[in-house]
């Protein structure tokens, strides 16, 4: 329990300083936009209770605005994505439920669990963020195709750095 | 009342949602149409100086490129210099100037954080009210525009970047003084858009845009880029044209704030006559 709360914390300031810091200063064109911090709000245990799966979302979308310069955008769509991630988790359960001694991992749950969960809670998220960020549907087809785009770039990220840093569990 | 509580402990979770979610809408809406002085941007003292020292480590990798342009302005400086002249006169004598006072000043500054990838791009600069700095003050480089500030902090200042959908510069044509509103179309950080020009400018590909000192935050005849091509869409009676900009956002390093020493008698004249000027 106390080793997750350490993980989880970790896991939280390393995600916020290199999203802060690196990832927002990486500029491969203008559609691109990766969010990689979402993988704190993805990886947080199955059996967190539902209303500290929001507020952990919203104090995320605090710090990642920060950064930003836009109080209250990543709050708001963080918010919603700790609202909606219990349900999604529901969707797409296994059918004799999650084990609690397992986590939201790719080692864990597979591929393409892990592809499905993530998918669906980064489009909404990023759906969303770009929206609130235009704050009109002046822009409707330019803000889709930098949805779509950075929807993939963030898919992309999250599945390299679970391969990247979960590898040390299968060798222990 | 025991159904309300038990409506209460029912629905908990989702009115939970619903009160965090207005907190942050409130918080999304204040920031964003008025221009308050909150902690929580890049220009607090905790974030400001992580980007300091980030900016100290990466500042190195275009040192050269830098170091040339801060050359070729030194270079032109110089050679406006008293000591560029020979003397044309033996004749000395000396004016009290009372034609020309004052209006601007400038604040150098150096960038410390800046993206060119969102729909709405910020620049953090490491000049703040202790510094002189105020909200809605222009920040120009060497060559071109690069914003307005907007939130103040001690020592480092957020500037909503050209490149940022609220943000209009007004702008001229060089040769004949027709000007139009600058704005970014959200794609390219290289080129932007000058709307409402009327079409009885001749355009040539090529034509230099300078900064038309309306509105207090830029001087007149500031460069601001060059004319790529222009088309007048249907319906319309104006021209939109493309535009080069003279800024490279990507290599934005060393900026210079606007100082308008004439802002408050403008801030009175408008305020007292009722003019509302939104820029």
């Amino acid at each position: 329990m106390l080793n997750e709360i350490i993980r989880n914390g970790l896991r939280f300031f390393l995600l916020i300083l290199v999203q802060g810091l690196i990832l927002k200063n990486v500029e491969p064109g203008p559609y691109i936009n990766p969010f990689l911090y979402l993988l704190f709000l993805l990886l947080l245990p199955f059996d967190l209770p539902a209303w500290l799966g929001m507020l952990l979302a919203m104090i995320t979308g605090l710090c990642i605005d920060w950064f930003y310069n836009t109080l209250g955008m990543h709050m708001a769509v963080c918010t919603f994505i700790g609202w909606i991630r219990p349900a999604v988790l529901r969707l797409i359960a296994p059918r004799d439920g999650y084990e609690n001694s397992k986590q939201p991992t790719i080692q864990d749950m597979g591929f393409a669990w892990f592809i499905t969960y993530a998918a669906l809670l980064v489009v909404m998220h990023h759906l969303l963020l770009f929206y609130l960020e235009m704050f009109s549907f002046r822009e409707f087809f330019h803000t889709l195709f930098r949805v779509l785009c950075s929807s993939l770039a963030t898919l992309l990220l999250l599945v390299v750095t679970q391969f990247l840093f979960n590898r040390q569990r299968e060798n222990a | 009342m025991r159904n309300l509580v038990v409506f209460l402990v029912r629905h908990y979770l989702f009115l939970l949602f619903i009160l965090l979610e207005g907190l942050s809408c409130w918080l999304l809406v204040r920031n964003n149409f008025f221009h308050r002085a909150g902690a929580v941007n890049t220009a607090n003292q905790v974030v400001g100086s992580m980007l300091e020292t980030r900016n100290e480590m990466t500042a190195y990798l275009d040192l050269k490129d830098q170091n040339k342009m801060l050359m070729e302005e030194l270079a032109r400086l110089r050679s406006m210099q008293k000591s560029s002249f020979a003397p044309y006169s033996s004749n000395t004598f000396s004016i009290r100037d009372t034609v020309f006072r004052q209006q601007y000043e400038y604040i150098a500054g150096q960038v410390v954080d800046n993206t060119v990838n969102r729909r709405n791009n910020f620049v953090t600069i490491n000049r703040g009210r202790a510094q002189g700095i105020r909200p809605d003050m222009g920040v120009l480089t060497t060559n071109g525009v690069v914003g307005l500030v907007l939130n103040v902090s001690d020592n480092f200042c957020t500037v909503m970047s050209l490149l940022h959908k609220d943000v209009k510069v007004s702008a001229r044509l060089k040769k004949d003084g027709t000007f139009g509103q600058l704005i970014w179309a959200g794609t390219d950080y290289r080129t932007a858009e000058l709307i409402d020009l009327p079409t009885h400018a001749k355009l040539v590909k090529g034509d230099t845009l300078i900064t038309s000192g309306l509105g207090e935050a830029f001087p007149a005849g500031v460069p601001v880029g060059t004319v790529v091509s222009w088309e007048k869409k249907a319906g319309d009676k104006t021209y939109t044209v493309q535009v080069q900009l003279t800024t490279d956002f990507r290599k934005l390093e060393h900026v210079m704030i606007v100082r308008n020493l004439f802002r408050d008698e403008l801030q009175q004249l408008k305020d007292s006559s009722g003019v509302n000027n939104a820029e």
